[in-house]
């Protein structure tokens, strides 16, 4: 399998188990903004944060090292401001990061993505887990860790909220709409992560430093990676985005009753009675 | 222009427990939209083993023809060897746009799939349009649900796409409704199945009690402590209402993670739709907006809460919940009397 091919760029870890870790950088929630010319996103001049879920994902990839030992190799594909992420999560106790970052990726959907996140992965040597967030907070597709398993033809489990590893084999409880489920896959395998299954460690300043010394850090071109630009960026997505319409909630605005409580709650039961939600 | 090669709507049939998922059913209604929009073919592709009587419902939903895939090592479902299977079907019937629940299990198999037939997805659409040249026009939230994006899909085949779930209206079923089932071998071997389900932990159903629910009454921070649910219990109880959640509330295990709505949470459309002590993050608007009628309950008179809903009340709910307890009972001892 390619997947297990090493790469001569990175040496494979030795002994213990080797995680890569998907994640993005995404505007904070509150200063999600949309560039009301360009209709995209508002990266610049905005605070942005490690995607919720992939901070999840980082802990698991943490936990799972503190037991077995090992290697985690943090990977994220962006413009060059996302070593911020990748420096935090350097902090947080990833042991090195790579950032895929090249023009010819930009616009890209989720199928060129996965493709390039997978195919960077590979060069990183054998690597025992990918760990991936459950989906993005401006994306939120979910469909890029599916699509790096796809690619790599590997196991996957998604929506994970917990994982052991035993006997070289990936043991996961994966939350689904109605209930748990446990599921077991032999390794190398992909996870993804839920959002707020656990409480990601903060960064400390001593690893923070580590980060900003050469090296820990790498920035890799689709041509270092050896991806094949007809695959990436808008030329090779498949979809377009034809038009973004800004979204007027449905601003309903109606009544809103301030004052004495013993009024405001006669007036809105007596609204609510009127609409038939209340009998007597 | 498409493609004459591909040909027909095909929607993926998630069931459980022999039962088709409510996300499915919603979308043979949409399907059927668009395939009466398009002038083609609407079927279904059905996975697992012993599924007969299952694809003649789907077909009584609306389609005109299942894909039935039986197979020993599709009994249970799994994403690799479901993915498998679907990326030979289409290969075989070509179908011009492939569409999913946006389930998770929809939408992890959706995302495997994608990488194995080279093709666009768009995942958790909330509406579908389709444009004059006869392509599908993928409609779905962007940015945290501040914008929405519409989606094409034009240089690849099978358009694919997931749509959320308790979007689109259920079809109702036509008993008399006839259609084909088109029996589909596919090659699946042992190796296939690369990941095993151990064990399951059910809720008592507690999913579809949201979904369910005319009347939800959520709580949000607001509420300042755990404890103060109890008035939302109550209140619930006399409307005969479910209670609900923020995100906030259930990370610091005020509630059960289960009955969240939002974004990562539950989409929910009740007739009534109380909001407390909520201030009305977009991503839990995301869940609850389509609510016929919304309530807001908030101290903060400029919380965006307020902008959504029809109706609200600007008071500190320790005050405004117990008062609306009162006059309730008030009301009902009232009704009681008068009927009796
Ligand atoms: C990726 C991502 C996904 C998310 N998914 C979800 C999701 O699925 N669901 C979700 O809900 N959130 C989600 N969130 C979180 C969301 O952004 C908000 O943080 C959350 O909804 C806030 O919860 P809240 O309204 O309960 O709390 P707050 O924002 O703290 O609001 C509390 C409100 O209570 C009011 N209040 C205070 N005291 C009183 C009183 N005594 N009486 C009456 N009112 C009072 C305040 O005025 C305020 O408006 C998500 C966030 C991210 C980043
Ligand atoms: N540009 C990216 N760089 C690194 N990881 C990514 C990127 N985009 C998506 N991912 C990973 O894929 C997951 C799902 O993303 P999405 O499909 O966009 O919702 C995220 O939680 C990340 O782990």
């Amino acid at each position: 399998m390619r997947f297990l091919e090493t790469s001569p760029k990175v040496k494979p870890a030795t002994d213990g188990l080797k995680i890569a870790v998907c994640l993005k950088q995404v505007p904070k929630g509150e200063h999600l903004q949309i560039d009301p010319v360009r209709k995209t996103l508002k990266r610049e001049g905005v605070e942005s944060e490690i995607n919720p879920a992939d901070r999840n994902a980082v802990e698991l990839a943490l936990q799972l090292k503190d037991e077995h030992g090992g290697e985690i190799i943090a990977l994220s594909m962006g413009p060059p401001t996302f070593v911020r992420s990748l420096e935090t999560a350097i902090g947080m106790g990833v042991d090195r990061a790579v950032l895929l970052s090249d023009r010819a990726l930009a616009g890209s959907d989720t199928s060129p993505t996965s493709y390039a996140l997978a195919e960077t992965i590979t060069r990183f040597g054998r690597s025992g887990l990918i760990i991936c967030g459950e989906e993005t907070s401006d994306s939120s597709t979910g469909h890029v860790g599916p699509g790096i398993a796809g690619h790599l033809d590997i196991p996957q489990i998604t929506y994970v909220i917990d994982a052991k590893v035993k006997d070289g084999k990936i043991i996961a409880q994966r939350a689904v709409e109605f209930g748990f489920e446990f599921w077991e896959a032999s390794l190398p395998a992909l996870l993804t992560v839920k959002f707020g299954c656990n409480r990601p460690r903060e960064p400390t300043l001593t690893r923070k430093i580590k980060a900003k010394r050469g090296n820990v850090i790498q920035i890799w071109s689709a041509r270092d990676a050896a991806l094949d630009t007809s695959r990436l960026g808008l030329e090779g997505s498949p979809t377009v985005v034809s038009e973004i319409e800004t979204v007027d909630l449905p601003s309903r605005r109606g009544e809103v009753f301030t004052g004495d409580t013993k009024e405001t709650v006669s007036k809105l039961l007596n609204r609510l009675k009127e609409s038939g939600f209340i009998r007597g | 222009m498409a493609e004459k090669e591909y040909n027909g709507i095909m929607v993926f049939l998630e069931h459980r427990k022999n039962m088709l998922r409510n996300a499915s059913i919603q979308l043979v209604g949409e399907g059927r939209r668009l395939a009466d929009l398009l002038n083609i073919e609407l079927s279904g592709a059905l996975l697992g083993k012993g599924l007969v009587a299952l694809a003649q419902e789907a077909i009584q939903y609306g389609l005109d023809k299942v894909h039935l895939v039986e197979h020993e090592l599709l009994r249970d479902y799994a994403p690799r060897p479901y993915a498998t299977a679907l990326a030979e079907l289409v290969d075989r019937r070509k179908p011009e746009a492939l569409l999913f629940g946006a389930t998770m299990n929809g939408r992890e198999v959706a995302g495997r799939l994608h990488a194995y037939i080279h093709t666009g997805l768009a995942a958790d659409c909330t509406a579908f349009d389709v444009t004059e040249d006869g392509y599908i026009e993928m409609i779905r939230p962007a940015f945290g649900g501040k914008s929405l994006a519409h989606i094409l899909c034009k240089k690849t085949k099978p358009q694919m796409a997931s749509a959320r779930p308790n979007v689109f209206p259920a079809p109702e079923k036509d008993v008399n409704r006839k259609g084909e089932i088109v029996r589909e071998m596919v090659q699946l071997t042992e190796k296939d199945v690369d990941t095993k389900c151990l064990s399951v932990v059910e809720y008592e159903s507690e999913a579809e009690i949201l979904s369910r629910a005319e009347i939800i009454l959520s709580g949000g921070y607001g509420l300042k402590k755990k404890e103060n649910f109890a008035l939302l219990e109550e209140l619930a109880e006399l409307l005969h209402g479910v209670v609900g959640a923020s995100r906030k509330v259930v990370d610091i295990g005020w509630f059960p993670r289960e009955r969240q709505i939002g974004q990562t949470g539950k989409t929910v459309r009740p007739r009534l739709y109380f909001a407390i002590g909520i201030s009305g993050a977009v991503q839990h608007l995301a869940g609850m907006e389509r609510s016929e009628k919304i309530v807001a309950i908030n101290s903060d008179p400029s919380s965006s809460i307020f902008e959504i809903a029809d109706y609200g009340i600007v008071g500190n709910m320790l005050e405004v919940l117990p008062e609306m307890i009162r006059q309730l009972k008030e009301m009902q001892q009232e009704a009681g009397q008068s009927s009796s």
